[in-house]
């Protein structure tokens, strides 16, 4: 579970779910594709952190680049614009 | 905020109060980031404000939502209960 499954460039989706507790994956970014931009560690898993308990084991969290053009269907800024999102490595496949 | 619908953004500068500085002061304390007994995590300080109603979120400032939070936490974990908190309150404000 710990182990990293994804490495930069790659494309990820990120799991359109809505479950309760507290989850760090927005809920306007669920559901859209973009492109691993780096690996940024491996931390505790707040879902579990923020519920008292160990937060073991640790998962991989990656910032995520996508393109704010396909996450809001109204953007009109520069198509070129990206989001960078810091997401847990279970909510990605 | 949250990918809702709203106005923009108007970044102010300001100074924080005394009171403000130590809510701050709390949870880095009560994180055990500085040594000491780990009292909580940052995920429950956050679980805590995203609880808050959305009218109370709206009200209150920023080390406001903090410091509900943090005494939310510590009911949650036992270190002091409802009930010294509702006392402790009423004797301060009798003291004026």
């Amino acid at each position: 579970m710990g182990e990293a499954r994804f490495k930069p460039g790659d494309r990820v989706t990120v799991r359109k779910a809505y479950p309760l507790g507290h989850i760090r994956t927005p809920f306007y970014i669920r559901g859209h594709s973009g492109v691993i931009e780096r690996l940024c560690g491996t931390f505790g898993n707040p879902e579990e952190l923020a519920q008292q308990r160990s937060g073991e084991p640790k998962q991989p969290l990656y910032r995520v680049r996508f393109m704010q053009k396909d996450v809001w269907p109204d953007y009109r800024g520069d198509p070129g614009d990206a989001l960078e999102v810091e997401i847990f490595q279970h909510w990605l496949e | 905020m949250g990918g809702l619908p709203a106005g923009r953004v108007e970044p102010v500068e300001h100074d924080y109060a005394e009171w403000e500085r130590r809510v701050d002061a709390l949870m880095v304390l009560l994180s055990g980031i500085r040594g000491g007994r780990k009292l909580m995590t940052v995920d429950e300080l956050r679980k805590n404000i995203e609880a808050l109603p959305p009218d109370a979120y709206d009200r209150m400032g920023y080390y406001e939502r903090w410091v509900t939070s943090i005494t939310q936490v510590m009911i949650q974990r036992g270190v002091i209960t409802s009930d010294e908190l509702g006392r402790k309150m009423a004797e301060i404000e009798k003291r004026g």
